[in-house]
């Protein structure tokens, strides 16, 4: 059983957790998920780890409530348990001193997106982070991005907070500005990492994204993951989760995520049915 | 034996057999002939004493018959429902030999099974006293059929065993692969328990070589296993293939076992489904792949396979039962491309027609096709049930381990040894996809020498060490 030490509400439907996790915590890089239930009858969902403390043994998972699984999980508070967490999984980030690597964080994305920069940041890397979302009360992270980067942008869709436009507006703007990156790292709604892809391919910025499609063991054993990187299918679980975002297929990456649309409004309205309560429809994205 | 109607059966997951009265156990026992040179040991790839237990059956004493059993099968329940008994020992047995058809053998694998139901309906278990403690330690990666098996031996013979295990549950292929009505989970749960019981330690959620690094787990064990199984699942590779409704016989049956989403919404994990369902592929895979189908809902389940009934390796019984049940089998056909909807939903295949030309390496007839067969099967979900690959996760993170050209762990064939001291593998990792009972074999056979390995410490002339074991025991 995997013990919840800290919670914190980030946002609206945006939790942040740190289970007891001393297994998942030793040998986890950043880049990697772990795959949590948190019932016997529950469902195995991926999660990329934002942090990990090897002192108490915890791991730092961020999670935004947009179906019944993680809408459960945000009722859960301090000293309750989930009976699962598997990981690390996927192949850790590869980290090197390039020069000047923007880190472009959409929504919870910036959940995934943060232990990488840091790790960026202490390679000896110049860091630039923007980070992106519809409305200000969807930006996370914000300080500890700061932290870790040199210089930040903020852009919100409705200009609630910094720049109203999209982060893909940020990065053309200070490429005009005659701003030079060597790398583009990309994690947030697989719409994002479309366009932010499309972008810095005619800038010619290598771009890694991180995807979080839809998995059931992890191992590469089901295949459930498998996307289009360069015309060859790929395993996200075991080849990912990051991969050379100007080879992914998105459109394809994309209609995959439907899969199981329809049955996630079922899960919700039993659910709903269930606790008596009336929930918002669920926010597009996806849980990471 | 007695089984449930097709029609009811395909609306439920119950067991399909429903196992032998003590009457009927005690009459089939009667049929064997206690022959002298008993050839069904033989036949059978852990050697248990076939005559030995039949006769205690014969006998009505079923005690001393599940106590045969267990010395040198840890699993009836499970092999008794799962093992190619017809392939085995039923196909050498006298009975049936003279009756030309190993199906009119005596029933060895109802027999067993019934022993194992037996058991477990009496609640109580025979727990071997313990021996000596060596205060060796043992970890055993993957917990399937091959690692429950050396798991279980190494107990017994006093060595302190942990189990590491990728997903929540124990049995591997038994509870995410093979489903409830062909093999209860809650009869793999018993003999999971069991072995808690005899102080087999697991560790769940546990995927070495990403959790702890294989190095470690080596380094503080004396002995290592090797049995994660062949979890890789094989795709067509044709047009199409990543539509949504297309899914690996791995996902589809680990979902509706494992995950148990037969009865979502009231679990969290669904599956999709429709009302016509194309499985491609001709093992028990596919077979379980469209029997959960009808399961699931399905009006009409079909098998695609590009060769012919006779080159299907699935077990008779499987297809049987499957052909009770509805399943419509189109053999020699083989899909080309897959067709998709706007949406990116598989819609069609285009299957082309197949004949069977002259016969392959695997000594099967090759399946040949027809130019200009093609034509369109209309579905809403297609499983691609064509076979998995030995799971590089553990090989791939240990550049040590020796593997072969298609990712198979090399071993001594005698002893189960690696090329790492200290380091035995067997099961799928080793053989590729093969069944249940040959895991449990290389289990048994890796338990025995890596029991000796740890008395003795010898690794270069085990096999020899080996050898002259077994000519003092004669």
């Amino acid at each position: 059983m995997h013990r919840i030490l800290y919670k914190e509400k980030l946002g609206p439907d945006i939790t942040l957790f740190k289970f007891m996790a001393p297994d998942v915590a030793a040998y986890r890089e950043p880049g990697q998920f772990v795959l949590i239930r948190i019932s016997d009858e529950g469902e195995r969902i991926p999660i990329t780890i934002a942090d990990v403390d090897r002192n108490d043994g915890s791991i730092t998972l961020i999670i935004q409530s947009v179906g019944k699984t993680t809408l459960e999980l945000a009722q859960l508070s301090v000293g309750d348990s989930i009976p699962d967490i598997a990981g690390p999984l996927g192949k850790p980030t590869h980290i090197q001193k390039v020069g000047h690597v923007v880190c472009v964080g959409g929504g919870i994305g910036t959940a995934p997106l943060y232990p990488v920069a840091r790790g960026m940041k202490d390679a000896g890397n110049r860091v630039t982070s923007i980070l992106g979302a519809r409305t200000a009360d969807l930006l996370i992270l914000e300080d500890r991005m700061a932290e870790v980067s040199d210089r930040i942008i903020i852009t919100t869709d409705d200009g609630t907070k910094g720049k109203k436009g999209l982060v893909t507006d940020a990065i053309s703007e200070l490429v005009e500005q005659g701003e030079k990156f060597d790398q583009c790292i990309a994690m947030g709604p697989p719409v994002m990492m479309k366009f932010v892809c499309l972008l810095t391919k005619k800038l010619c910025i290598p771009t890694i994204v991180s995807l979080n499609p839809v998995m059931v063991d992890g191992t590469g054993m089901c295949g459930g993951c498998r996307v289009t990187v360069g015309g060859k299918t790929k395993f996200a679980c075991v080849d990912g989760p990051e991969f050379d975002g100007h080879e992914v297929d998105f459109d394809e990456m994309m209609a995959r995520l439907n899969t199981y649309k329809a049955h996630e409004r079922r899960a919700l309205e039993h659910y709903s049915g269930e606790t008596g309560c009336r929930l918002d429809a669920s926010i597009p994205g996806g849980a990471r | 034996m007695p089984e449930q109607d097709p029609k009811e059966r395909i609306r439920n997951l119950k067991e399909v057999p429903l196992g032998y009265t003590a009457e009927m156990a005690v009459t089939e026992a009667q049929r064997c002939l206690q022959c002298k040179t008993p050839f069904c040991v033989e036949g059978c790839p852990v050697g248990i004493d076939i005559p030995g237990f039949i006769g205690a059956i014969e006998q009505a004493d079923f005690r001393k018959g599940i106590q045969i059993l267990k010395q040198k099968n840890l699993l009836p329940a499970v092999c008794g429902r799962v093992c190619p008994q017809e392939e085995q020992c039923q196909q050498m047995c006298t009975i049936g030999k003279a009756r030309k058809d190993p199906c009119k053998a005596v029933m060895i694998g109802k027999l067993e099974r019934f022993l194992a139901d037996w058991e477990r309906e009496q609640g109580e278990y025979a727990v071997p006293p313990m021996i000596r403690k060596t205060g060796k330690k043992v970890a055993v990666i993957g917990g399937g059929p091959a690692g429950l098996t050396v798991a279980g031996d190494l107990i017994k013979y006093g060595h302190e065993v942990t189990v590491y295990e990728a997903l929540h549950k124990a049995g591997g292929v038994l509870v995410y692969g093979i489903p409830e009505f062909r093999l209860p989970k809650a009869i793999v749960q018993t003999e999971v328990d069991y072995l808690e019981k005899l102080g087999v330690k697991f560790r769940y959620n546990f995927i070495v070589g990403k959790t702890a690094p294989v190095k470690k787990i080596i380094e503080e064990n004396d002995a290592v296993f090797i049995g994660t199984g062949a979890g890789l699942p094989r795709f067509m590779r044709v047009e199409g293939e990543n539509l949504l409704g297309v899914l690996s016989a791995n996902e589809y049956l680990t979902r509706a076992n494992l995950m148990k989403a037969y009865s979502f919404p009231r679990t969290d994990t669904p599956l999709v489904t429709g009302r016509k369902v194309i499985t491609v592929g001709g093992g028990n895979v596919a077979m379980d792949c469209a029997r959960t189908a009808l399961r699931m809902g399905a009006e009409r389940s079909l098998i695609v396979y590009r060769r012919a009934e006779e080159q299907m390796p699935a077990r008779l019984e499987e297809v049987h039962h499957a052909k009770e049940e509805g399943v419509e089998f189109h053999l020699l056909n083989n899909p080309v491309r897959l067709i998709g909807n706007d949406q990116g939903w598989v819609t069609g295949a285009e299957l082309i027609r197949m004949e069977l030309g002259a016969a392959d390496s695997s000594g099967r007839r090759r399946p040949i096709e027809v130019e200009g067969s093609e034509y369109i099967e209309d579905t809403d979900i297609l499983i691609v049930a064509i076979g998995n690959s030995p799971n590089p996760l553990v090989p791939g993170s240990y550049p040590d381990l020796s593997v072969t050209s298609w990712g198979g762990v090399i071993v001594n064939e005698v002893t189960g040894q690696t090329s790492v001291p200290g380091v035995f593998a067997g099961g799928d990792i080793v053989l590729g996809a093969a069944t249940v009972i040959l895991a449990m074999g290389h289990g048994r056979r890796a338990a025995r020498s890596m029991n000796l390995y740890l008395s003795s410490g010898r690794w270069t002339d085990l096999e020899d060490a080996l050898s002259l074991c077994r000519a003092e025991v004669r």
